[in-house]
């Protein structure tokens, strides 16, 4: 390691400015780390559960609720591992044969949200988010 | 069997592209070429074992293990990366001009062979335990495994070649440049592995969304397509970014860049103080 025998740049690397900047961005970064606990118990009211059975996802339209973080769990029934991968969602998990994984999603607007089976690509399904008829806004 | 190939390549080529660039960036650096064989084969080992492991990772940690899994090895990428590139800053120009005097590796000093190691081992350990995943199923389903298994090989061989003309490519880059032009690719790889990182860790439901798409130019570029990829991998491009991707990218860039900055700002007497 050539960092930390060298001092003197050590030492104008704290005073700079720009790493000054730097320092904050880590401090805020690690603030959210440390809140995020926090907010991952305040949701979770809906448990949506996505099933992969026969090289078909079950359902093949998921609806969830908007801007809300949900728990998505998905179980792979199959004979085959599969990889459920979404580049609309930004969330790429391998479901073991058996196994069952947990991702969490949004919290989403409104709208249509394709993912894949990144095993099999003829395999494929949505997460459609919308408010749902019975609990009208204002819900959270 | 062309679809075997195709998930095969993009499993193989992430892989490919970062070991090429990391040898590249190490050029002229005496031992270079063990320590990543040795990453390569380490990763090939981890790849393996996470594969064959898969069924417990998944369970573990609340059904979140695989993604924390992979930010925790992501991170170390960035990390050794980090050390890489500050070190080739205050050692890149000396390594030039040495490479083009003797012509051949230099023994330096310190050198970051160990960060070249797990950078490999990460990058192979990660893509791999897929590419395993994915082969055990065609062998599993039968069928037409035999196609498969030709057209697997196929995809990997190719993921390989294109690793292997990049790795010709940058060594084209003149030797004045060298390795200001990979510091600067790793710069952006780097930044791009945070990013990466950050969405696991999202996924795991550790770290905030801080905004799930902030924008999406997915119409305009694809992830899916070829171009989308190869730019996913090398500078971290995601069509629909959230915040803490972002934030993951920029803070890790800047750190990187000061720095670089800083440590490889020739020395001055110190009794020279920032005057003017």
């Amino acid at each position: 390691m050539s960092l930390p025998t060298n001092t003197l740049a050590l030492r104008r690397y704290v005073r700079s400015p720009s790493m000054a900047g730097a320092a904050l961005l880590w401090a805020a970064l690690i603030a959210l780390a440390l809140a995020a606990p926090a907010t991952g118990r305040a949701e979770a009211e809906t448990a949506p559960v996505l099933t992969i059975d026969g090289q078909q996802f079950h359902p093949k339209e998921l609806t969830l609720p908007p801007g809300q973080k949900v728990k998505l769990t998905i179980r792979n029934k199959g004979s085959l591992p599969a990889e459920f991968e979404s580049y609309d969602l930004s969330r790429e998990v391998v479901v073991p044969v058996g196994g069952e994984v947990t991702v969490y999603v949004g919290p989403l607007e409104a709208g249509r949200y394709e993912f894949f089976n990144d095993f099999n690509q003829s395999m494929r399904g949505a997460v459609v988010v919308k408010p749902t008829d019975a609990n009208a806004p204002g819900g959270q | 069997m062309l679809a075997t190939a195709v998930i095969l390549f993009r499993e193989v080529l992430e892989a490919a592209l970062i070991v090429a660039i990391v040898l590249g960036a190490s050029r002229g650096i005496a031992g270079r070429g063990r320590w990543v064989a040795g990453g390569i084969g380490l990763g090939l080992v981890g790849a393996s074992l996470i594969a064959l492991l898969a069924a417990d990772l998944s369970a573990s940690l609340g059904g979140s293990g695989q993604a924390i899994l992979n930010a925790v090895i992501l991170l170390g990428a960035v990390v050794m990366l980090t050390w890489h590139n500050v070190w080739m800053s205050s050692h890149g120009r000396k390594l030039a001009a040495e490479i083009s005097s003797v012509g051949a590796d230099v023994q330096t000093g310190k050198k970051p062979l160990t960060a070249l190691m797990v950078v490999t081992f990460a990058a192979v350990t990660r893509e791999g335990s897929e590419a395993v995943l994915f082969l055990w199923a065609i062998a599993a389903g039968g069928g037409n495994s035999l196609g498969m298994t030709i057209g697997g090989l196929g995809g990997v061989a190719a993921g390989i070649l294109v690793g292997l003309l990049l790795y010709r490519g940058l060594l084209r880059i003149p030797l004045r440049h060298f390795f200001s032009v990979t510091s600067w690719i790793i710069l952006l790889l780097t930044a791009g592995l945070a990013a990466q990182a950050a969405g696991y860790l999202n996924q795991a439901g550790l770290l905030p969304a801080l905004g799930t798409s902030l924008w999406d130019t997915s119409q305009l570029l694809s992830q899916a397509s070829i171009v989308g990829q190869l730019l996913h991998i090398l500078v971290g491009y995601i069509a629909r970014p959230s915040g803490i991707q972002l934030l993951f990218y920029v803070v890790t860039l800047l750190t990187v860049l000061v720095l670089m900055r800083l440590v490889g700002r020739p020395r001055r007497p110190q009794t020279e103080a920032a005057s003017p």
